[in-house]
């Protein structure tokens, strides 16, 4: 498990508009990469593009190529329900499915997909995800109740079960903390360190100290300007963007003196 | 018109000391609005029995006493706009009364003429050999049953499909053009419906051909547009979230719409679904000229004409014979038992609604 992708002068469209251009980085394996920047710079964009689910939205595109290990993501017989299957992602706001109960929100990855496993199997895959999301405790006397009755940082780490129980290579999270309070976001926040011991982890994020406390690589998004695109300013060791980033518009956007 | 010191629509003195605008302000006496509403209602029964006017002009007459004492005297009391709120309620109230009221008489009128023949005969026995009192609508109502049921089998997949093809898959001109078309059939008479299925089925068997099968598709043709409607609309209203979840674990895309859109959506399509064959199930003019007439069990929809009860009631009421009496009553009877079978599909609507909505505990 855990693999690196490479990211090659990726420029990302909708339709005719250019929104994020010649991105090009590493993501280590077994490592959580933060991206950070201004709103509306295109990090949610750019993570969308990694499990291809960016051509969902009619008509977009991207030029350039990401690969993982060594197969391109965009190559020309590439199946994106295949890359899905291996780059997991958790959403900003918690999507549980609302007409299925906890167990089957987890499960969802294989019942939707008509993959049978034993039962014992099963309780098996659905104990462990909810564990490694650290919400077994809290829901394993109610499993058969509806996801949606969980509060939102429950709900959001039901997400996470649901995401992890289909065993993917790779994580994307795009903001998996904004809707949530300081304790949910902590046990989140855990949960990322300890996922990266499996999992490659990429997560958006708006709070710059959450970047420093779960990342080891931090890469930092900007906008030249209204209606330009979005570009990568520089990525690097957490530690180095957070003491002596090597571009004045690193630093005035940690330091805060930035819009 | 005398105003109080203490109305508050009094523009308040900007120079003077903010205390110096009161925060009460007069009121009614408690009950006094329902007093008068008494009062004027007394006032127009008495005209009614004693001096003997007829009731709609006393009714009307009462009604607007109390509008009129009502609003002078807020006014006085209560300043313009708890008055202009009271006269508002009164005016709002007397439309919602008199829009109730042909809707209760309408049910006064078929239930009282309609339970005349409620017996046992009337829903076991057909009209076979029945020529005064007597004989029943068991045909006519398993005509209904069978002709609506599959107008229903007919429409069901094609709407719900049309509309999943809108909402999921639908971009540009072809979209465009079907949405056109929905339209428009939603807006066919439904004598034109009836008369389209009896030239197709012309085409095929040759005229003068009536069979129960052709009324299913004259309905069809009525109910098709009401099915897509009302399935997009509830496909339109499932979160775009949830299909990107679905997506995101690497589920197709029939799978999603199979297993995550359509379940989520299930009890609005499911009640759209009801309320389309409620609409459909009391057509008559179609049925005329498609299905026909019989005095006899016909359960064959692909063969011989087949009563419903809607086109048995009209012919019990145009051509009632020597006997009228006894199928006037027949009429009303068959009349009811539709009404009933109407109401018992919105109530099943809103119990299939309840059981399929997403519980959240
Ligand atoms: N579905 C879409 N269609 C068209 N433009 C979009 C869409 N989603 C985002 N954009 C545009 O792409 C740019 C980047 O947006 P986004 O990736 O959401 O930024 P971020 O996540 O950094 O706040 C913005 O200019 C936004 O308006
Ligand atoms: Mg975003």
């Amino acid at each position: 498990m855990a693999k690196r992708i490479e990211v090659k002068d990726l420029d990302i469209y909708y339709d005719k508009f250019l929104a994020v251009q010649g991105v090009s980085m590493t993501i280590q394996p077994r490592s959580v990469t933060a991206l950070i920047g201004p709103s509306g710079c295109g990090k949610s964009t750019f993570l969308r593009t990694l499990n291809r689910m960016h051509e969902l939205v009619p008509n977009a595109r991207v030029e350039g190529s990401v690969v993982m290990d060594d197969d391109d993501l965009y190559g020309p017989n590439v199946d994106p329900v295949n890359v899905r299957r291996q780059i997991g992602m958790v959403f900003q706001r918690a999507n549980p499915f609302p007409t299925m109960s906890i167990y089957d929100n987890v499960a969802a990855g294989l019942k939707l997909n008509n993959k049978r496993l034993k039962k014992s199997d099963m309780d098996g895959l659905v104990e462990r995800s909810l564990k490694s999301a650290n919400l077994w405790e809290e829901v394993k006397d109610r499993l058969h109740k509806p996801g949606s009755g969980l509060s939102g940082g429950q709900q959001q780490r039901l997400c996470i079960a649901r995401a992890i129980a289909v065993q993917p290579e790779v994580l994307l999270m795009d903001e998996p903390c904004s809707a949530l309070d300081p304790i949910s976001t902590q046990a989140i926040e855990d949960l990322m360190l300890e996922l990266k011991e499996n999992y490659t982890i990429v997560i958006v994020t708006h709070n710059m100290q959450q970047a420093a406390r779960v990342s080891d690589t931090t890469g930092f998004f900007n906008l030249q300007g209204v209606g330009k695109p979005g570009e990568l300013v520089e990525i690097d060791e957490t530690t180095k963007i957070f003491s002596t980033p090597s571009q004045k518009a690193t630093e005035d956007y940690i330091s805060g003196r930035f819009g | 018109m005398s105003t109080s010191l203490t109305t508050p629509e009094q523009d308040p003195d900007l120079n003077a000391p903010l205390g110096g605008v009161s925060l009460t302000a007069g009121q009614l006496p408690r009950g006094a609005a329902p007093a008068t509403l008494v009062a004027a209602g007394l006032a127009g029964l008495l005209l009614w029995l004693l001096a003997d006017w007829a009731i709609v002009p006393c009714a009307l007459l009462a009604a607007a006493a109390y509008v009129v004492i009502v609003y002078t005297w807020s006014r006085a009391v209560e300043g313009p706009r708890k008055a202009t709120d009271r006269f508002v309620t009164a005016a709002v109230s007397g439309a919602f009364l008199l829009a109730l009221l042909p809707l209760v008489s309408v049910i006064v009128t078929v239930v009282s003429r309609g339970v005349v023949r409620f017996d046992a005969e009337f829903f076991s026995y057909s009209m076979v050999g029945v020529s005064g009192e007597g004989g029943g609508i068991y045909h006519a109502m398993m005509g209904t049953l069978i002709i609506t049921g599959l107008a229903a089998l007919i429409s069901v997949p094609i709407g719900m499909l049309t509309a999943i093809y809108l909402v999921e898959y639908g971009r540009g001109k072809l979209a465009k053009a079907i949405t056109f078309f929905v339209d428009v059939m939603t807006g066919i008479p439904s004598i034109v419906a009836g008369l389209f299925a009896y030239a197709l089925f012309v085409m095929i068997f040759g005229p003068g051909v009536r069979m129960g099968f052709a009324g299913a598709v004259a309905l069809s043709v009525l109910m098709i547009p009401t099915v897509v409607r009302s399935t997009e609309e509830m496909l339109k209203l499932v979160p775009n979230e949830l299909r990107e979840a679905s997506y995101a674990l690497a589920v197709p895309k029939w799978r999603t719409i199979v297993k995550v859109v359509l379940p989520t959506a299930l009890a609005g399509i499911a009640t759209g679904v009801t309320l389309a064959i409620a609409r459909v199930i009391g057509e008559t003019a179609p049925l005329l000229v498609t299905a026909g007439l019989t005095d006899g069990d016909n359960f064959d929809p692909f063969e011989g004409r087949m009563t419903t009860l809607s086109v048995f009631s009209y012919y019990e009421y145009q051509s009632p014979g020597l006997f009228a009496e006894a199928a006037y009553d027949r009429a009303w009877g068959a009349a009811l038992v539709l009404m009933i079978i109407v109401m018992v599909l919105n109530l099943v609507a809103r119990a299939i609604s309840k059981l399929f909505a997403p519980k959240t505990r």
